[in-house]
């Protein structure tokens, strides 16, 4: 007899990986199917991140161009509901303050309107406000302008309109504007303002040609500033006190800025709703693997037989059967994470958005796979390691 | 103690009443060579598996190698088939697609054998059994003949202390089959124990020893020695 000890191997590492690949090498049209399900769920999933955070990198990119150092205060409500304004000086008062670079202001003259042609009933005003600009607004706002000129101390005193880019392209390229009974030239339309939109949709006048034809009162409507970037909060503490020392509290300070970072965020629920699309297809692949598993067990009762005759114990059956099922859903993984990574780069170079996932996703995406895999072949490794071995011979 | 198997009292029940294995006595010495052979459910497939630890007895004691069988865990058994037994099949249970080495190679993986050792050693038990020009054939390619004795190689390479063969000739024409009894003698000489289980009576009694076996009992021993 032999005295040897009866303790049975460990299985190596790679003999484990080996043994796990066989059953995929043996039919590799169906692991190519069944990792495939959880190919399409990893790639949504990561596909939707990645759009997501490539939107954000752009628009991260768009801001620093832009800045985020400006701030607007406007008029509220008085304290009986009434719509309070700015002082006239108010905009002297706010150059004061210490970081503030410039400062600029508009006023709105909402009981004007203005028309393509003195043809058209005065009804139809479409939607175009009319705002007195300062001669330093393009600068402060940060607009440029698509063609023609900007206002001058000369054109500001006379009936002379300088267009935002909407109201150009409703009114078309038109040489002048009826505007409160007379024709104001048009000398110059704006590029789109992401800052100050509501310039997008304005006509522009002089200051004092507003006082002059449009019985304008003086009052700043919208306040622009820029301040040092650094001390953008402290101004923003001191702005509506500055702007309006007598009622602070009917001044509203608000940073556009952040008003543009939270009009992409509210994409937020759509990419929920993307990601819990992503997280059923992970699931369907997930059955898909675990059906293919139990087949798998069951048409292998023979080989199952054979390893159990070889000596292979149950844990080591058990241990076969899982890695061949995370080796599956690895595949899957692997390829959805590319497949995800794809379709993000062709989508953000389709936006002119730099391409960014998040490694997060990406170890997410793999990090899932795992998971999904040993969920997914636990129970037919289970039922593999627990045929008894003479079952299994006999079924072959 | 000489004897490599020992079964004594050995019953076998299944659920539902069938006893298929009824109070046997057996015993097997190293280097012998002995056919338990009988007609279909005569339990003698039972016997293969007790003998192999494949199974455990409902009462009696089984000892391979010196061990007793009934006091050993799953894993124990599992390492005792690894390294003292081996088995050898009807249907040959060759990894389709795979070449004879591999399929050798992978008999040693569950005794803890290195890749490489594994390998050569896989390719010396082919060699042995008279298949090495089919070292790197995949099963498709081999004869029937040709399959079994892969899957007697892959029996040996580990050297077992006894080699288990069922029915190893029940898939082959005469020609083949009588080859294949050839080599088990050949091995036999060569100092392993085999035991060939069979319903085949003119294979049986050209082996040194026949036990034969019906309704689940040995009806006699011939040639039994000890």
């Amino acid at each position: 007899m032999s005295d040897m000890s009866l303790k049975s191997a460990r299985l190596r590492g790679p003999d484990l990986l080996r043994l796990g690949g066989t059953g995929l090498r043996a039919r590799p049209l169906r692991a190519v199917l069944s990792a495939l399900g959880i190919a399409i769920g990893i790639a949504a999933m990561t596909a939707v991140v990645g759009i997501s955070a490539s939107s954000q990198a752009d628009l991260d990119r768009a801001l620093a161009a832009l800045g985020t150092n400006m701030l607007t205060a406007s008029p509220g409500q008085t304290m009986f509901g009434k719509t309070a304004t700015l002082p006239d000086d108010s905009v002297a008062m706010v150059r004061r303050i210490g970081p503030v670079l410039s400062a600029t202001a508009t006023g709105s003259l909402d009981r004007v309107h203005v028309y393509r042609t003195d043809k058209i009933p005065s009804g139809q005003t479409g939607g175009i406000g009319v705002l007195a600009a300062q001669l330093d607004l393009l600068k402060t706002v940060g607009a440029k302008l698509s063609s023609g000129t900007w206002l001058n101390a000369a054109t500001a005193r006379y009936p002379a309109v300088v267009l935002g880019y909407d109201t150009a392209r409703r009114l078309g390229n038109v040489p002048a504007v009826w505007l409160a009974g007379r024709w104001w030239t048009v000398i110059g339309v704006l590029n789109k303002v992401p800052l100050a939109p509501e310039l997008d949709s304005a006509v522009l006048v002089g200051w004092s040609a507003a006082g002059t034809y449009l019985g304008f009162d003086g009052h700043p409507t919208t306040l622009y500033t820029r301040s040092v970037e650094s001390q953008v909060e402290a101004v923003r503490a001191v702005l509506a006190a500055t702007a309006n020392p007598e009622n602070p509290n009917e001044v509203k300070v608000s940073k556009p800025s952040d008003a543009l970072a939270a009009k992409r965020t509210t994409n937020a629920t759509f990419t929920a709703l993307l990601l819990g699309l992503g997280a059923v297809a992970l699931l369907v692949g997930g059955i898909g693997v675990a059906n293919t598993m139990v087949i798998s067990v069951l048409e292998r009762r023979g080989e199952i037989g054979l390893r159990r005759s070889l000596g292979a114990t149950k844990g080591q059956i058990r241990v076969q059967f899982l890695t061949e099922a995370l080796l599956l859903s690895l595949l899957g993984g692997a390829g959805g994470v590319l497949l995800g990574y794809l379709v993000t780069g062709a989508y953000s170079t389709t936006q002119g958005w730099p391409t960014v996932v998040p490694l997060w996703a990406l170890a997410g995406g793999v990090g899932a796979t795992v998971v999904i895999g040993a969920v997914a072949g636990l129970y037919p490794a289970i039922r593999a390691a627990r045929l008894a071995p003479t079952e299994a011979l006999a079924a072959a | 103690m000489t004897e490599v198997i020992e079964l004594s009292g050995v019953t076998k029940m299944y659920p539902g009443g069938v006893t298929a294995v009824r109070s046997v006595d057996l015993a097997v010495e190293y280097g012998e060579l002995v056919a338990i052979v009988g007609p279909s459910g005569s339990g003698k497939s039972t016997m293969l598996h007790l003998i192999g630890t494949l199974d455990r007895p409902s009462r009696g004691t089984v000892r391979i190698d010196g061990h007793d069988v009934a006091t050993l865990s799953d894993r124990q058994l599992s390492a005792l088939r690894a390294r003292r037994i081996g088995f050898v099949f009807q249907q040959f249970h060759l990894a389709p697609g795979r070449s004879a080495v591999a399929n050798v190679a992978d008999g040693l993986l569950y005794a803890g054998v290195p890749r490489k050792e594994r390998e050569w050693r896989a390719e010396a038990a082919l060699v042995r059994v008279g298949l090495g020009d089919r070292l790197t054939h995949r099963p498709h390619q081999l004869s029937g003949g040709e399959r079994q004795r892969v899957a007697i190689a892959r029996a040996v390479a580990g050297d077992p202390a006894v080699l288990l063969a069922d029915e190893p000739t029940g898939n082959l024409d005469s020609v083949s089959g009588a080859g294949v009894v050839e080599l088990l003698r050949e091995l036999n000489d060569a100092g392993t124990t085999v035991l060939v289980i069979t319903h085949d009576h003119e294979i049986a009694d050209s082996l040194p020893r026949q036990v034969p076996m019906r309704d689940g009992e040995v009806i006699r021993d011939v040639g039994y020695v000890a």
